[in-house]
């Protein structure tokens, strides 16, 4: 009797272990390593050392704020393009999706069989200057002969986009799959037409959906550098560009580790804020429902 | 009556279903009402031609076991479903092709479907907001309708803070905070528990006799249906067996499902055997016979007869005199609080339940295996019509 009440309060702890330990052991002590790393002064080929070396943080703002910019910028348009083109795919797919929802989920997780890489470098065929895009659009004099959008800001935000369209469109899915289509109903039945059934009902209850999808777009894009490297010019770069520049080609891993965690508060403020301005207990008071 | 009222349709979104100006004209009207769902590639017939009318004022219900159409009727009704075939009318006005939100009926939803994210004055409010009703008015009737189902000082609780029997008032305070011209609820009180769905009747009917509105009430409970309606149409399998008021359905049932649906009811059949003036006698057995008033019975006919177990006597020998009387063995005695049931088996196997008032401090008037005589007056046999027909 005694054993069994043990076993039941321990198994709870007993369940968590394994995610537990790996949390500890690949996200938490990396993290510590890398804070560490980040007060280290000298350089890789007499070492580095712990010396509570501010400066770091400071050069890598001063140097690279710009990119820093550029990525949240690069982030929030990809973010937004994101919500305008999933969230009618995640309504159509909810309400009209009928007994294919499934295959239609699956047709949007397609090209994750597809590795990511692979996937940005299909788009620089598709968006070279006389691809299959642009070039019938030149030809018929639609556009200058001069057009580009390869090696521009808007290719970099059209591949984010695209690469994490499936983040911002699962989340919102789920949100609008779960409203009680009786909701739909009673606001017919109380005189709303179409468009305030939207606006009154179906979106307030989706947002717990766009805030999870623009947590899990925003904060992957604003970090990535491959859609930067791949699709964007020199003057595009990104703040992971920087990162992996730092760590991998200067080797200065104080700056590397340091832009880093610039990076991580930025986000995490920016996080802050807009949970406070959509009102996170809404949010989450309508999530628990 | 075939007057269409045309100009009234037209004069806003929500004026579809206003009534004309003669009081007669039923305020919903169903006209031979056909719904077919396809399901797997099949036609199943929902309901299958479906009329009546319910009069202003009325609290009408549709009773009948799931499945019967009783839930697929009223939402024609209200508008989410259309008719495969037939037409449906709001105070003589044609809304078969309405959509919901222009009919001017509103419905009280089996689980509430209350909006999550809005409290309850802006939940009680929300019909008042998008017919664009003046501001200080809204305010007004939203006070109102909160006093009249109790929830004054509850306009700041969301939905999920309520209790069921709560929930169920806002639901109801939305609907009716419209002043629609017919109230929908489908089984509004499904979810309550047994002392709470009996408070909530008497609760209901008062408020509807306070508004004054149309009511069409949904429920498979054919108890809350007999407490609340003025008439009730018993449903089943797509079709309406008997359209009656509570006290006709429940004396004299139109069909043998009806008899059986509603309460505890016991069927005899058996072949006429005896007429003299305008009571039929029916032998049952060697020993028995059951006595029925009503002529237009013949000579030899087979009937079914029905007879409510609390208008039998458990007598302990034959009794005299022009009664019906039949001999039998008690099986079975129930102690039910307020009475006792009893099932006696008749000489030829049938079983027949018999309540008696526990009106007296006594044990009963039988045991187990005691040899009794059921007896009951000849106006208390009900001969049910056309049961073999259908």
């Amino acid at each position: 009797m005694k054993g069994s009440r043990l076993r039941a309060a321990l198994t709870p702890y007993v369940l968590i272990l394994p995610g537990g330990l790996w949390l500890a052991i690949f996200f938490v002590v990396p993290m510590i390593v890398m804070l560490s790393l980040s007060l280290h002064s000298g350089n890789i080929t007499d070492g580095f050392v712990f010396t509570w070396n501010w400066r770091s943080y400071l050069d890598g703002i001063a140097n690279y704020h710009d990119q820093m910019i550029r990525s949240i910028g690069y982030g929030l348009a990809a973010t937004i393009i994101t919500i305008v083109v999933g969230f009618p795919v995640a309504y159509w797919i909810a309400f009209h999706g009928g007994r294919r929802k499934n295959m239609y989920l699956l047709l949007l997780l397609m090209p994750f069989l597809v590795s990511f890489v692979l996937r940005t470098i299909s788009w620089q065929f598709f968006l070279a200057d006389d691809g299959i895009l642009l070039g019938p659009l030149k030809r018929i004099g639609l556009l200058p002969d001069d057009f580009h959008i390869l090696a521009t800001g808007t290719a970099v935000v059209l591949g984010l986009a695209y690469n994490f369209l499936p983040f911002m469109v699962l989340p919102i899915y789920v949100a609008l799959e779960r409203i009680d289509p009786r909701l739909l109903e009673a606001a017919a039945d109380l005189y709303a037409g179409r468009l305030q059934t939207f606006l009154r009902v179906v979106l307030p209850l989706s947002l717990p959906g766009v805030f999870a999808g623009v947590l899990m777009t925003f904060v992957p894009a604003c970090s990535d550098y491959v859609n930067a490297s791949i699709l964007g010019g020199a003057s595009n770069t990104m703040i992971g560009n920087v990162i992996q520049n730092q760590y991998l080609v200067a080797q200065d891993y104080p700056v590397a580790a340091a832009l880093s965690f610039t990076l991580m508060a930025v986000l995490l403020l920016g996080i802050f804020l807009y949970a406070r301005a959509l009102g996170s207990e809404e949010v989450l008071e309508v999530t628990v429902r | 009556m075939t007057e269409i009222q045309v100009g009234r349709a037209a004069a806003g979104p929500a004026a579809v279903g206003r009534p004309p100006d003669r009081p007669e004209v039923p305020a919903i009207e169903l006209e031979g009402v056909v719904k077919d769902f396809v399901s797997r590639g099949e036609v199943v017939r929902a309901v299958k031609g479906v009329s009546f009318s319910i009069a202003e004022g009325e609290f009408f219900s549709l009773l009948g076991p799931s499945g019967c159409g009783k839930t697929t009727t009223m939402r024609m009704i209200a508008g989410f479903e259309e008719p495969t075939s037939g037409r449906i009318r709001l105070h003589g006005v044609d809304v078969t092709d309405v959509p919901p939100n222009r009919r001017d009926v509103n419905m009280v939803f089996q689980s509430y479907a209350l909006f999550p994210h809005m409290n309850v004055w802006e939940n009680v409010a929300f019909g008042l907001k998008r017919k664009k009703v003046p501001e200080p008015e809204i305010r007004r009737r939203v006070g109102e309708m909160l006093e009249i189902v109790g929830l004054t000082g509850r306009e700041k609780s969301r939905p999920r803070e309520l209790s069921g029997g709560q929930q169920q008032r806002v639901a109801l305070a939305r609907a009716l905070v419209n002043r629609p011209r017919a109230l929908l609820l489908d089984e509004p009180l499904g979810a309550l528990d047994l002392k709470l769905r009996q408070q909530m009747q008497l609760e209901l009917k008062r408020i509807q006799r306070e508004v004054g509105i149309t009511f069409v009430y949904v429920t498979h409970d054919q108890s809350e249906a007999l407490t609340m309606s003025d008439r009730i149409a018993v449903m089943n399998d797509g079709a309406v067996e008997q359209l009656a008021d509570p006290r006709e359905i429940y004396e004299r049932p139109a069909t043998a499902f009806v008899a059986s649906f509603i309460g505890t009811s016991n069927l005899l059949s058996g072949q006429i055997s005896a007429i003299s003036g305008d009571v039929a006698t029916v032998r049952l057995g060697d020993r028995g016979r059951v006595l029925l008033n009503g002529g237009g019975h013949r000579l030899g006919e087979s009937v079914q007869i029905t007879v409510r177990p609390e208008k039998i006597r458990i007598l302990p020998g034959e009794p005299e005199g022009d009664v019906s009387a039949v001999p039998g063995v008690v099986s079975e005695v129930v102690y039910l609080g307020t009475y006792n049931s009893y099932a006696v088996t008749l000489d030829g196997g049938a079983e027949v339940t018999v309540f008696e008032q526990n009106a007296h401090d006594s044990t009963g008037t039988a045991e187990r295996g005691d040899s009794v005589w059921l007896s009951w007056q000849p106006h208390h046999s009900y001969a049910i019509g056309s049961a073999s027909s259908r």
